[in-house]
């Protein structure tokens, strides 16, 4: 690897610590008589509610619908999720060090599966939540489900959701596309000579 | 023959439509009717539907003993605040936790007449933090919280009647002012009314107010006996000076409408509180003993309790003398108003022919001049002549009270030629004068008693709406007006409807308190022992013939809703707390036969509703505030049998048909 790619490489690695700190996803709820809004962040270890109480809220209207309760307590990604995104860290960090292109292409690949992973288990998730509906739902109505949209915008009812990546979900996919743009430099760099040291005249 | 007499008759009958038609362009003029400038007004007082007013305004409701909320310039009511009075609408005044904030010396007094609110100052501006009202009948002064707009403090104010002259701020709400309308015996014991002179005292109270929950009488001033009426705080220059006007000088205890007209001038006492608390420091007051209450409601248990206090301090002027001195004034004057810049003091002498305007420099002179024409009670009584800035003349009649703008204009409000007159500092000339639709009491500008009014409007009170609304039988609508007044001539832009009297209001920017407006209350922090966190802990008990029902409500049943073993006999309180956390979510109860009220509960909040049963029977209860979708299912029963019954106490919710899901199950492939 050269010099650049291995700085976007270490950047990246860098880059994804955000999602640390910054949530991963946002999805809100808007509906006639929640003009203020109502919604979730999904962070790397907790799923928490916009504003103080949203998380509360969504629950005790989820109950009309039949809904299970959204209890971060009993979704055990979300214990795994920090250690996993920290080995991702360390071994880009560890990737930066060697230079490696062979060991850029293994932790691209990683990151390939655990991002793939994570979505599909998200939208596992909000399948789950929006089709398996309590028998003795108040509200029934024949062929709706509620799944929440992975991303963009949807209409449940009264509420509109949208849904979209948070800071450290951008982080990511800032790491993902810096991770793609090292892999290409590492091998143009290799295919092409390097580039004449003489000045133009 | 016949034809002249019928031309004659029909000059005659063309005569009369003609005055007719005179007669009712001039009513309608005068009644202020549409006009080609409505639309302009109209666009005024214009407000969206979804956009917000521009000003809180906070009127006292007379003798509805409370206060509305209402946005100005729309005129629209936002809420009533309960204070004074029980509120059948939230329960105030009735359920357990709030019964307390009525108690006074002479029991639960649950109305009172509410004339003057008075928001918190800081460096002489209306800050938002408070506001204060006074109950006139049985002397009280609340403090309303304005994040909560709750009445959370009431103190009972001794030795006065009528306190009708309170209550005013001073410029950083180091204290509210109550004067006694009536001066009365002090102590208040069993006199002949005859031998008024000799017993009675017109107190005038500082009670300390920038402390919540602390509102005490700092001290009480020991005044000869007349009848004491509105006040303002100095400002500025004149910031330490209380200025009261005072009527029935007189003295005279029957017939006051002639007795206490006598007098060419009766009084502004100019009061030097910062000389009093000197006094009071040197141990120049004492301590009387004299019962009244302090009524506070924990910010925690949101619950109200009464402590009795048994002791005021008393100073007469006499022993502290420089520090109260009399301005004499004509004629039995109302307001006493200090202007923006604190030099002038306003007196609306109502029976006057001209508005006095005093000088604070002047009186400041006349003072170091010895420039006395008397001395009453130890009270020296200054020279007319001596305090006397200028006069308004001509104003108009019956001049009550005054507001300003900050740019050197004074506004006037004129209760018999029911106008308001716009005049200039300095030079007392008149500028401007509108008719007011009727009998214009107070008025109020938004700030306008303040250092920094916010003169964009003119508030009308009246007293008589006679033909301005659809008549509602005899008793008639209240109301206020509302003037434009951002160019040289106030505009008339709104009539509105108010409940109770409009007696006087305050305005302020709606931005100084709008973000602090709390939405619920976090249950996390409810203190009240009654109080239940969750639908677990719910449930019944008994104590001797006392039965305890601790309820939880949330969207859209009560936990328990069934409960059973209550007898004829027994006390039931059901306490009950709302366990929502949204904005907008309170939950009602109501039960069957109760006879008191109902509780309306906000989110996160626990009250208490005291039912006795009379007769076996099941009865039904429910939620009283749409509370969702399923309001209308939210109900429950209460069973009641004789005395003696042995049906045993208990309290259910059924689960329902089905479980609820569990939470989705994690996928394998999900894990890796």
């Amino acid at each position: 690897m050269r010099r650049p790619a291995r700085i976007f490489t270490l950047v990246a690695a860098l880059l994804m610590s955000v999602a640390f700190v910054f949530p991963l996803w946002r999805i809100s709820l808007i509906a006639p008589q929640y003009p203020e809004g109502l919604g979730m962040l999904i962070r790397i270890n907790n799923i928490v509610g916009i504003k103080e109480n949203d998380l509360n809220s969504i629950n005790g209207l989820n109950h009309y619908i039949g809904m299970a309760r959204i209890e971060p307590d009993g979704i055990p990604e979300l214990r795994f999720m920090p250690a996993i995104l920290g080995t991702l860290i360390v071994v880009g960090l560890l990737v930066a060090a060697s230079g490696k292109r062979a060991a850029l292409v293994v932790w691209a690949v990683m990151l390939v599966g655990v991002f793939t992973g994570g979505l599909y288990d998200f939208w596992r998730w909000g399948y789950e939540y929006g089709h398996n509906l309590a028998d003795d739902a108040i509200i029934k109505i024949p062929g709706m489900s509620y799944q929440p949209p992975l991303i963009g915008p949807k209409q449940l009812l009264n509420f509109r959701a949208t849904s979209w990546p948070d800071i450290g979900g951008w982080a990511l996919v800032i790491a993902a596309g810096l991770v793609a743009y090292a892999l290409l430099l590492s091998f143009k760099h290799t295919a092409a000579p390097p580039r004449s040291t003489v000045p133009p005249s | 023959m016949v034809k002249i007499f019928r031309s004659r008759a029909l000059l005659g009958i063309a005569a009369v439509a003609s005055t007719l038609a005179i007669g009712y362009a001039c009513t309608a003029r005068q009644s202020g009717a549409p006009s080609i400038l409505a639309s302009d007004a109209a666009q005024k007082v214009y407000v969206a539907p979804g956009a917000k007013d521009e000003f809180y305004a906070f009127f006292s409701g007379g003798f509805n003993g409370q206060v509305g909320v209402y946005g100005l310039p729309s005129g629209r009511r936002l809420k009533t605040i309960p204070v004074f009075s029980q509120y059948p609408e939230n329960g105030y005044g009735y359920t357990e936790e709030t019964k307390a904030m009525l108690n006074t010396s002479y029991g639960f007094v649950p109305w009172d007449d509410s004339h003057h609110p008075a928001l918190s100052q800081t460096a002489g501006e209306d800050d938002g933090r408070w506001l204060f009202i006074n109950g006139n009948n049985t002397p009280r002064i609340a403090r309303i919280d304005l994040t909560r707009m709750e009445t959370e403090e009431i103190l009972e104010i001794p030795n006065a009647g009528g306190n009708h002259g309170s209550p005013f701020v001073t410029e950083n709400s180091e204290y509210v002012v109550a004067s006694t309308r009536f001066s009365v015996p002090v102590p208040n014991r069993d006199v002949p009314i005859a031998e008024f002179k000799k017993f009675f005292k017109g107190q005038i109270s500082f009670i300390t107010a920038d402390k919540p929950g602390k509102m005490a009488v700092a001290f009480q001033l020991a005044m000869p006996g007349f009848d004491y009426d509105l006040a303002r705080a100095g400002k500025g220059p004149s910031h330490g000076w209380m200025f009261l006007s005072s009527y029935n000088t007189e003295q005279a205890n029957s017939l006051l409408e002639v007795n206490a007209s006598q007098h060419d001038k009766d009084f502004v006492a100019a009061v030097h509180w910062k000389a009093i608390e000197e006094c009071v420091k040197a141990g120049k007051g004492v301590p009387q003993p004299v019962d009244y209450m302090h009524n506070t409601i924990d910010a925690f248990t949101r619950t109200a309790t009464s402590e009795k206090i048994s002791s005021v301090l008393v100073v007469e002027p006499k022993n502290c003398p420089g520090a109260v001195y009399f301005m004499p004034t004509p004629k039995s004057p109302h307001g006493a108003d200090v202007d923006p810049t604190g030099e002038y003091i306003v007196a609306g002498g109502k029976l006057a022919s001209v508005i006095p305007v005093h000088s604070f420099t002047k009186l400041q002179k006349a003072i170091a001049d010895k420039a006395f024409e008397g001395d009453l009670d130890g009270i020296p009584v200054l020279k007319y002549e001596s305090t006397i800035a200028g006069e308004v003349k001509n104003p108009g009649l019956g001049p009550l009270h005054t507001e300003f703008d900050g740019k050197g204009y004074a506004y006037t409000s004129m209760f018999i030629s029911s106008e308001i007159v716009k005049w200039k500092l300095g030079t007392w000339e008149v500028v401007d004068r509108v008719p007011t639709y009727y009998s214009v009491g107070h008025l109020m500008i938004p700030g306008g008693g303040t250092r920094k009014p916010n003169a964009k409007y003119v508030v009308a009170m009246n007293k008589i709406t006679k033909d301005r609304y659809l008549p509602t039988g005899p008793e008639l609508t209240q109301s206020a007006q509302l003037y434009d007044n951002t160019g040289d001539k106030m505009k008339l832009l709104l009539d509105f409807p108010t409940e109770g009297e409009p007696h006087y209001a305050q305005a302020i920017e709606a931005k100084k308190i709008v973000d602090r407006q709390v939405k619920f209350f976090k249950l996390a922090e409810n203190k009240n022992a009654m109080a239940v966190k969750a639908e677990k802990e719910t449930g019944v008990s008994r104590e001797g013939k006392k039965v305890h029902v601790r309820m939880t409500a949330i969207r859209s049943h009560f936990s328990p809703d069934n409960i059973e073993g209550v007898m004829v006999g027994d006390t039931v309180l059901f306490h009950l707390t709302n366990l929502e956390q949204d904005w907008d979510v309170p939950h009602g109860f109501a039960i069957m036969g109760a006879q008191n009220g109902e509780l309306l509960v906000m989110p996160g909040e626990t009250r208490t509703l005291l039912w006795i049963p009379r007769k076996p029977a099941v009865y039904p209860m429910y939620c009283t505030d749409f509370c969702s979708a399923l309001h209308q299912e939210m109900q429950g029963y209460v069973r009641v049998s004789a005395a003696g019954s042995n049906v045993p106490l208990t309290a259910t919710l059924s689960k329902g048909p089905t479980a609820a899901p569990k939470p989705a199950p994690a996928k394998t492939e999900a894990k890796k």
